[in-house]
Formats: C-alpha cells, structure tokens, sequence
C-alpha cells in the first residue's frame, strides 16, 4: 500500500486540548435515548472551509455503532459536507480545510499519522449518482478485495463477491451475467452493486450521501430495506433529503441548519416533538 | 462581371428575405395565426430565390468556355481551323493572347477577328447568365410569394432546406476523398502495367533509377517497396517509443496530480512543440541529434551513420509528443469525477485508481491519440529527409541510414517530370500502398477499442 498521502489542513487547533474529557461529555440531553449501542463515531467541534467560506460551524456528534443514523436539512447546510468528513474524501478537494476532532473507535481520524486510504477501507460510501465503474458487474465487486489484497484465491475472491452481492440483494438478478458491464443495470441495480461494492471491502462504517436521490420509488424502497438489513452488522449514516426516508430507515436523526448542527436525537423524537423551533418548521415543510 | 453576379445573388436573398418577412409579419398584424415565424417566411423566400441562381451558374461554368473557344474557332477561315487537339489549343493560346493584347508580335488578321469574336462571345454568355440569373429568381420569387400564407409551412420548408445544405457539404469532404484515392489509385494501375505489382510489394531492392539512354548504369530501375515500408515502420517505432511513454505520463501528471495553475501555464507550452514547422525539427535533427547519437556511438565503440534512423525518430517522437499528451489529457479530464471519488472512497490510492479505472476507462481516447501520432509519423517526410538520408537499405538497426515511403515521394517528385515513366509514376503507386498501411492501423486500432472499451455512460 502505498502511504506518501500528504497528510492534508488539518487543523489540531484549540480542540486538542480537551479531547478526553469532550468525549465522555453528553451530547445532548437526547442522546441518552439511544445508549443500546456504543458510539462508533464521535465528532467534536468539527468546522469546515471552502477557501474562504465556511460550510460547517462547530458540529458534534456521536453516532452510535450497528444503527441508521440520517442527516437531514435543506439543501446546502452541510450534511454531506460533514459526511464526506468521515472518510475524509474532503481530502481530495484541494480547497477544502477541515478543523475539529473525529473519532472511530477513539481513533483520531485526522491524525497526522494515520493514512485516509486505510481509513476509506474501514469507511465505506454510496454516492448520490450510482457510480459503478466501466467494468464488469464481478471487476466492480472484485476492485476492493484486489487492491487491498485481501483474498489470496481466485476462490476465496469468488465468495467475497457473491456474499457482498447478497447483502446486497443483487445476486440473484445477476449471478448468470457477472461477465456483463456494471453500467448496463438499471438504476436501482447500478446502486445496489455500489453498496455491495462498497461492503466487499469488508468495512465497519458506511456513508450513504443521497443514495436513492436518483432511483424511482421501487428502487427506493428496495435500497431502503437493504439499509433496514445491512444496519444489523454495519453502522450507517446516510444523508436524505426525503424526511419519510429518514422517518423510514433510521433510528437517529440529526437536522443541519445553515452549517450547524441544530438538533439530534432519536429518530421519533425529532419527528414528534423537536425541541427547536427550526426542525419543527423544517420538519412540517415550512422551508426547504 | 462575375463578381457582379455573387452580389446580385446576395442582393436578391437580402430583398426576398425582406419582402417575404414583411409579408409574414403583415399576415400577423392582420390577427392571423401564422404556422411560421414571419423570419422563416422570409428564409424561405431566400432560399428559394438564391437556389435557382446558384444552379444556373453551376450550369453555365462548364458550358461557357466551350461555348467561348467554339465561337473563337468558328470566327477562322476554314483553311486556318486546326484539325487536332494539340493543335486546337495552340490556336487558341494564340486567340486569347491576342484578345488580351498580350500577343508579343504581329498578329495574323484572321487570328485578331478571332479574338473579337472570342470577345464577344465571351460578354454574351456572361450577360446570358446574369439575365437567365435574374428572371430565375424573379420566377422562383413569383411561384413562392403567394405561398406566404397563415397556413404555410415554411419554416419545415426551410429546415428541410438547411439539411440539403449540410448534406452537400459533408458530401464534398466525402467526395474529395474519393476523388483523390481513385486519382492516385489510376495512376498506380498505369505503374503496375509497367511494373509487376509482386515486385513492387515484396521487392527487397529499391533503386528508382531509370536511365536516359540504354547503355547508362543502372539502366533498369528497381522499385522493391520493402525498405522503404521497412524504414518507415522502424522510425514510426522509435517515435512512438518516445511520444508514447513521455507524452501519456505529462498527460496523467497534468490532468491528475498537478495543480491548475501549473497545467494552465505547461500545457500550452507543450502545445507550443506542435506548432514548430516540421522543417526546424528537420535541421534539429541533422544538425544537432545526428552528430550527437554519432560521437556518443563511437565513444561506445558503435558504427553510427552520420544520417541515422535513431536521429529522425527521436526527433519525430518529440515533435508528436503535444498530439499524444495534449489529446489523452482532454480524455482523462473527461473521465467523471464520480468514477474517482468511488475509488477513493473504496480506499484506492491516487496511483491504484488512475491504473484501474480512470486509464481502462480513458482508453479509447488514448489509442484515438495514439493512432493519430502514428498518422503523423508516418506521414511526416521533412524530418526524414534531412536526419534519416535517402538511401533505400533494408536493415532494422537503427544505427544506420534508412529511408520512408513519404521521402521517395518526394524525391520522386521534385524536379522535373516525365509523366510516362514507371519512376515518376512509382510514386503513386507509394503514395497508394502508404494510404492502405495508415488505413490498416486505424481499422486495427478501432477493433482494439471496440473490444477492450470500458464504457462510462
């Protein structure tokens, strides 16, 4: 593997200072409702710039382990922003200066020591345009396990893809032409072959950026129940601009707001009784 | 007169284009709907009257002169009239002359009448046209005035119209190409009549010679096409093998890893190289490179010509390095950002997803690039000609003197010419076989595309 990534603005600023004690703090007062699982990722102040204009002010959050957590808010508050933090794919936007403190597992993520490509195996993501690779539907499956070199066998790599193919719920619609080139599936399938794409990699985490924004309404309900099914052994955060998708498939919520993070909590809470005025009129289509 | 005519026929499109306008928008005043806009009312006016015009001065082109000289010929006594061809257009060089008052001496009396009926015949066919041109249009305006109506469809009418348009001139490019390979496809039949057509394609002796008298050396020349093929593939490989690695890497390095401002300000720069005529890279070549691969050849204890293959195809693959970075790095570039971002989030490192996904799904783009500098190469004769030498030697070392297809044409060319002779006439013959080599590479390079194509929309 190769490690000469540059290691890229972060800023370990002020927020160093108090790391421990910042990650024993609660939240806020929501966050006990969901104490089942243990948090996986936890962010502390985190702040993000595009050159000059800032994008994300001062977000924390702790998102608990083997659960859906959804980002909602209108469009450019910064919710997929901060997700793209999480993975630091905001590394590859030259522009882009991230500052504040995110951990998984406790793992400081940006520190300077640690290589985001490692990171990326370990944090999976689905973009908002399906975007299989020009291969064929096996290659598009395969290119995780082969460049991380995880399987030693033409067998062993066999049964990765078609155990991630199943999770994905796509096996059975391809399995007779893994030949075939990935783009030639339709939407639905095209996405669902990223996220199989995505857990071939074996990974803990996975973000989800718009994933059904472009699929029609059968599409999305079937990559809705496959994110209902992958959250029992993964943790996932996916960012919706649809609030009934939310409502649907997670079990925390949080609303950005103009780059804030104005509330968070469990998923019922937020849509029955938001306790901040700016939810609530987001929440009953008053804006957005 | 001429000229006369291109205005009137701009004249009239501007007036037709008006009248049918305004007709248009006084059907409009008048609170009707019109099924057209009033300006396709007035397009379609232009058209209609400019075409007339354009095809009756396509007639008169080829009919006029014959028309002209005719008249001219006519005007001689009947014992004065040439009888053959040759001796036709000696009169009439003579007539012309005379007609223009450029006739060096005294001309004979029936010659200067011939002239002014030449003249004259030439202001009657030229006022012929503008007239026929005029009550054309007139005829074509009057049919179509009157179509000018609510319910007219002129708009589809014009439309219809531009297609033809666009038809005919991709047709001219199709057509030109034709005319070219049947014109220099005629010419290698009439060498192969002199010349058996095996010999030329597998000959291995190329000597172009053909003597002037019969007992001069090398009386018979011999026209072997091999080493010329042979010198030719030789330095298109020693190009390549310059242009392709260096030119594909600053291509990656400019469209993936440098920054904006760098490519912005280097990438017009390595433009630059293209647009150094041939004939500088030419004396670079000769003068610089040659001597320098053969004083470092003989401090290595090597024979290097002084005229190498090695010099001209080094110097070959620089000037082609623009065409093969320039072009891969517009189709990197097109590669979409999704494509990278889901390699990267997959956890590839920048060399692992350029490899595998951004390069495969560039591909086609590239060997396009590719295929393009190879045409170049191969065509490329100015180079060659002053680093690679004239000498027809079959050899695959790239030490030695070699010579390409486009050279011998050249020199095969130059100079003064006997159109009859299988010398002069080899050349197309050449020419012919070289147009079917580059034609055989793109055929092969478009299959190669086809079947490695990694598509991504």
């Amino acid at each position: 593997m190769v490690t000469d990534h540059p290691e890229t603005f972060h800023n370990q600023g002020p927020t160093t200072v108090n790391r421990m004690a910042d990650l024993t703090m609660p939240l806020t007062p929501a966050a006990g409702l969901f104490t089942a699982n243990e948090a996986k990722v936890t962010a502390r102040d985190v702040t993000v710039h595009y050159g000059e204009k800032q994008a994300l002010f001062g977000v924390s959050i702790d998102i608990p382990e083997r659960s859906v957590t959804a980002f909602i808010g209108p469009s450019g508050c910064g919710k997929s922003t901060f997700l793209r933090c999480i993975n630091r794919m905001n590394d590859t936007i030259p522009i882009c200066r991230v500052a504040g403190e995110i951990r998984i597992d406790g793992a400081d993520i940006y520190d300077r020591r640690l290589d985001p490509v490692l990171l990326r195996a370990r944090v999976g993501m689905v973009f908002q345009k399906p975007n299989p690779f020009p291969k064929s539907i096996y290659e598009n499956v395969a290119y995780g396990p082969r460049i991380h070199g995880t399987t030693t066998s033409r067998q062993e790599l066999d049964e990765v893809v078609e155990t991630s193919l199943r999770k994905a719920g796509l096996w059975d619609e391809v399995k007779d032409r893994l030949d075939q080139p990935g783009t030639g599936l339709s939407g639905g399938q095209q996405q669902r072959l990223c996220i199989a794409r995505a857990i071939a990699v074996g990974p803990e985490v996975i973000l989800m950026d718009e994933p059904c924004s472009a699929l029609d309404p059968i599409a999305t309900a079937r990559i809705e129940e496959l994110i209902f099914e992958l959250a029992r052994n993964f943790t996932i955060v996916i960012v919706t601009h649809s609030m009934q998708q939310a409502a649907r498939v997670s079990q925390q919520t949080a609303f950005f707001h103009l780059g804030h993070l104005v509330e968070y909590g469990a998923t019922e809470q937020i849509f029955t009784a938001p306790s901040d005025t700016r939810t609530q009129d987001y929440i009953t289509g008053r804006f957005g | 007169m001429i000229a006369l005519y291109f205005v009137l026929m701009a004249i009239v499109a501007v007036a037709a284009f008006t009248v049918g306008a305004a007709r248009g928008r006084r059907l409009q005043a008048a609170g009707l709907r019109l099924h057209s806009l009033p300006a396709y009312h007035g397009l379609f006016l232009a058209a209609l009257c400019t075409v007339p015009m354009m095809v009756a001065i396509a007639a008169w082109a080829p009919l006029a002169p014959r028309y002209v000289e005719s008249s001219a010929i006519a005007a001689l006594p009947e014992a004065a009239r040439p009888t053959t061809g040759l001796e036709r257009d000696a009169r009439l060089r003579e007539i012309v002359l005379s007609a223009e008052g450029r006739l060096t001496g005294p001309a004979a009396a029936n010659v200067e009448a011939a002239g002014r009926a030449y003249l004259s015949a030439q202001t009657t066919s030229k006022t012929v046209l503008i007239i026929a041109g005029i009550l054309a249009a007139l005829a074509a305006f009057s049919w179509g005035l009157p179509r000018v109506s609510a319910d007219f469809r002129a708009r589809n009418r014009f439309e219809t119209f531009t297609l033809v348009v666009l038809i005919a001139c991709s047709a001219v490019a199709v057509l030109t190409t034709l005319g070219i390979v049947s014109s220099v496809l005629f010419e290698t039949l009439r060498f192969f009549q002199r010349y058996p057509w095996w010999d030329f394609l597998f000959g291995l002796q190329w000597s172009p010679q053909t003597a002037i008298r019969a007992d001069q050396v090398g009386a018979s020349g011999s026209f072997g096409a091999v080493p010329l093929f042979v010198g030719t593939s030789l330095i298109m490989v020693i190009a390549m093998l310059v242009a392709g690695p260096i030119g594909l890497f600053s291509a990656i390095y400019m469209s993936e890893y440098a920054t904006p401002r760098f490519r912005s300000l280097a990438k017009p720069l390595l433009e630059v190289l293209a647009g150094i005529p041939t004939v500088v890279f030419g004396f670079f070549a000769a003068l610089t490179v040659a001597p320098f691969i053969r004083r470092a050849g003989e401090a290595l204890g090597l024979s290097v010509a002084s005229e190498s293959a090695l010099a001209a195809g080094l110097v070959m693959g620089v000037m082609i390095i623009p065409f093969v970075s320039s072009l891969s790095d517009d189709v990197i570039n097109a590669v979409p950002q999704s494509l990278r971002d889901g390699s990267y989030a997959m956890g590839s490192t920048k060399a692992e997803t350029i490899k595998r996904v951004i390069l495969p799904a560039a591909l086609p783009g590239i060997v396009s690039a590719f295929m393009l500098a190879i045409s170049r190469a191969v065509g490329e004769t100015m180079i060659v000609v002053m680093a690679a030498g004239l000498a027809g030697n079959l050899t695959f070392n790239p030490l030695e003197a070699v010579t390409t297809v486009t050279v011998q044409i050249k020199t095969l060319l130059t100079g003064d010419q006997e159109f009859d002779s299988a010398k002069t006439l080899s050349a197309f013959a050449l020419g012919f076989v070289l147009f079917f080599f580059t034609l055989t590479l793109n055929v092969i390079a478009l299959r190669i595309v086809r079947k490695y194509r990694e598509q991504y929309d």
